[in-house]
């Protein structure tokens, strides 16, 4: 029985689908079966950025409606063996994902799979509460910004309320805290939250940082989940929090400035 | 940070500082509210029905909060009553 894993913000552009494509392409990777579902119905873009799109079939509420069956629809990744994404549809009906839809599809993926990455939609309306609902672990992406920290904290407490975990009063959904667009330079400047603070704000153990990075905008560009992106900050950043998620113990990367020599300090930007 | 910079920093104020506050303050504010279970709003009614058979209170005299510590759940009433209270 496969893991179900939601990664989600409440705030849009925070970087859920970057975080999405990387962790399922990061987990494929270590060898565990893994599918990556679009729950944003109405505005997929997974696809693009696992740069599958126009290997797109059947999406997710086809197979929800039964006009074509899981196999169909699952998108093998030709990158990477094991990961598989299931697009979300580009209909306008918000009420398209049912609930029961939605549970029968992640049972049958969960069949298949160990993990079942899902990508939540920005806010809390239907596609992003039933991502969030039959989840196992929450992956919530913040940014160190006044918005995005309080929506998170918002997300918390649906989490940890209107879960089927929660409504079923089994072991609550474990939480885990991605603190991505992190500048530890302006951290060290006093312009932005660090992540001790958030840490402190959010209460939840925290999975890893991504550090701003030029290496997010050049990967999505190309489709490439910048995770493979090996010699890159973010995707080694994104390398760790995988590994952490698999319960490896990671030392922190990237969360402090290189140390300049003096003539650096006195003259460099 | 260059030099300059460094005096630049100086002069404006620790933003960062400035947001942590508010953010710890709004969202134990928004904890506060959300926390409790689903029957809160129906016990204050209720409560504050029974109150009213005896003592005449305003529609807001009674206060219900859930505070968690640790594995502890606290219910607080608070009541307000009027300055001059009268029997019935």
């Amino acid at each position: 029985m496969g893991k179900i894993v939601v990664v989600t913000s409440g705030k849009g552009g925070v970087g859920k689908t970057t975080s999405s494509a990387a962790l399922a392409t990061g987990l494929a990777r270590a060898g565990h079966r893994t599918v990556v579902v679009d729950f944003d119905v109405g505005l997929r873009n997974l696809d693009l950025v696992m740069g599958c799109e126009r290997r797109v079939v059947y999406d997710f509420v086809n197979v929800i409606n039964g006009d074509a069956n899981l196999n169909q629809a699952l998108i093998r990744d030709k990158r990477v063996d094991g990961l598989y994404v299931l697009a979300a549809s580009q209909t306008r009906d918000k009420d398209a994902l049912t609930s029961e839809g939605v549970e029968r599809v992640l049972d049958e993926l969960r069949d298949q799979f160990d993990y079942v990455v899902c990508d939540s939609p920005a806010g809390i309306e239907r596609g992003a509460l039933m991502a969030m609902y039959f989840a196992d672990d929450a992956i919530v992406v913040t940014n160190p910004e006044v918005s995005s920290v309080r929506d998170s904290d918002r997300v918390l407490g649906i989490l940890s309320s209107k879960s089927r975990r929660a409504e079923q009063g089994g072991e609550p959904v474990k939480e885990h805290l991605l603190l991505t667009r992190y500048s530890p330079d302006r951290v060290k400047r006093g312009e932005m939250l660090s992540l001790e603070d958030v840490g402190e704000i959010l209460s939840i153990d925290l999975l890893g940082v991504i550090p701003e990075s030029q290496a997010v905008l050049n990967a999505s560009n190309a489709g490439i989940p910048v995770i493979l992106e090996d010699e890159s900050d973010a995707g080694q950043a994104y390398a760790d929090g995988v590994a952490r998620f698999l319960g490896q113990e990671r030392p922190l990367r990237f969360t402090d400035i290189p140390r300049k020599g003096f003539f650096g300090r006195l003259f460099g930007s | 940070m260059n030099l300059l910079g460094y005096f630049r920093a100086q002069r404006n104020k620790n933003t960062a500082s400035v947001a942590k506050e508010r953010l710890q303050i709004l969202v134990a504010r928004e904890r506060a509210q959300r926390g409790g279970p689903d029957y809160l709003p129906a016990l204050q009614e209720e409560l504050l029905l029974v109150i009213r058979r005896y003592v005449e209170v305003d529609q807001d005299a009674v206060q219900i909060q859930v505070d968690r510590e640790g594995d502890c759940e606290i219910l607080e009433l608070n009541i307000t009553l009027p300055d001059h209270q009268q029997g019935r």
